[in-house]
């Protein structure tokens, strides 16, 4: 969609807006295959990085008196951790570790992917659709596992006059399965279009008239974007937590 | 990026001769195993850290911390304590030294008025003894007032009758002078 632009113009005013979420190999330039070092592997590992640094290092003191970075540290765990458990309760406690490493690998791609020339992976469907599916096929196997056929209840809504049951079943179980859908395109998606906008902004700053504009445009959306980032990790986490609380306690 | 054409290897069905994308990178399937095979190795090793060495250490440090403020606060209460206690001693001291120094002040006045009333006794005694003594003195210096009187009238009397040519009759003289005096 930015090329046909770019070749009907031929002017100074250039859109790439998609161009920054291109995967390249991080060495040379041959094809890219599934083993490849690539932009997206330095992105995800600078991720690690950011997490061990403020989850690890930071906490080596083990202080009683908390650093600044050992606070953010203790506020991200207790604000995970009281979540869980405030939706899924005692039992939820035990997929802590895998809530957190959703929520920390989320937010911090997201702010990884907000520094100036840096590449996004929480911006691509490849990145969130396994994430989505990853808590998706949890809960279904769990659910199973812990309440066998119990698990079905889900869909067979008890309170509702037993005509309307079949029906309801229905969009139950299509809600039920859509569910991945939307888990994955609502982070990808809200993250992908706040970097094309602020790119498409950026692309109208080369007239000099409107630059000014462009740059406040920018500036704003910026700040929307650092809102969003945590917005959205904040969203697919808790969304997590409800979905688990499903195949914790499946009855309606 | 935009310009610098790139090797016929890489263009693909996603990128186009420049290096631009051609319509969404996201929806670019050549580049799929590639993302989630990193994503997955991501995510593993986020996963190990966190739950290996992290979170516990996360959770001992709150647990720390936990541990320490409940045991400040009992220390704390404990103190407390202790300090209502000392103050409790302190104000029972007080009292005490209160009540023996107004002992003291009461055994200390009665001594004094003890020794006044003696005092003030034997200061009456004496006065009543002086007072006594005194009246005596004045009676005796009164009888031998009114005899002296009598003897000078008397004598005054018989002078008086020998001046005016009588002769003195010392039994009617006295007579009339005591009638005289006792009236």
């Amino acid at each position: 969609m930015a090329t046909e632009t770019t070749a009907a113009e031929g002017s100074s005013l250039v859109f790439h807006p998609m161009d920054q979420f291109i995967v390249k190999p991080l060495f040379g330039d041959g094809a890219i295959a599934w083993y490849t070092p690539t932009n997206v592997t330095l992105w995800l590992f600078l991720a690690i990085l950011a997490i061990i640094g403020l989850l690890v290092l930071s906490t080596s003191k083990r202080a009683i008196v908390p650093t600044r970075m050992q606070s953010i540290a203790e506020l991200a765990y207790g604000f995970i951790y009281k979540m869980l458990e405030d939706i899924c309760g005692k039992e939820g406690v035990k997929f802590f570790p895998y809530v957190m490493t959703l929520f920390m690998f989320i937010v911090s791609a997201n702010f990884l992917g907000l520094i100036p020339t840096s590449f996004t992976t929480t911006s691509h469907f490849a990145v969130t659709i396994p994430l989505a599916l990853a808590v998706f096929l949890t809960v279904t196997i769990l659910g199973f596992v812990k309440n066998g056929a119990g698990f079905l209840g889900l869909f067979w809504v008890s309170s509702a006059p037993l005509a309307l049951r079949p029906i309801l079943a229905i969009i139950e179980l299509i809600s039920y399965f859509v569910r991945p859908v939307s888990h994955s395109i609502r982070l990808a998606g809200n993250v992908m279009a706040g970097h094309a906008v602020i790119k498409v902004f950026a692309g109208f700053a080369a007239i000099a008239a409107i630059s000014p504009v462009s740059v406040l445009a920018i500036t704003a959306m910026y700040g929307l974007e650092v809102l969003v980032a945590f917005i959205q990790a904040y969203v697919f986490t808790i969304l997590t937590c409800v979905y688990l609380k499903d195949a914790l306690h499946p009855s309606h | 990026m935009a310009t610098e054409p790139i090797s016929e290897e890489v263009v693909g069905t996603c990128v186009d001769s420049h290096g631009s994308a051609i319509g969404m990178p996201q929806l670019c399937f050549d580049w799929f195993p590639n993302q989630i095979f990193w994503l997955v190795i991501t995510l593993v090793v986020i996963f190990l850290v966190l739950s290996r060495v992290a979170l516990p250490r996360i959770a001992a440090i709150l647990a720390e911390r936990k541990g320490t403020i409940t045991n400040d606060l009992a220390a704390a209460e404990d103190l407390k304590a202790k300090a209502v206690e000392a103050e409790e001693a302190y104000n029972k001291a007080l009292a005490d030294a209160r009540s023996e120094a107004q002992r003291i002040a009461a055994e200390a006045r009665a001594e004094i008025q003890s020794g006044l009333d003696d005092a003030i006794a034997k200061a009456d005694a004496e006065i009543a003894a002086k007072a006594a003594e005194s009246e005596k003195a004045i009676a005796e210096i009164r009888a031998g007032a009114l005899e002296s009187i009598q003897v000078v009238a008397k004598d005054t009397a018989a002078e008086l009758v020998t001046a005016l040519g009588g002769e003195a009759d010392a039994k009617a003289i006295d007579s009339a002078v005591d009638a005289q005096t006792k009236g």
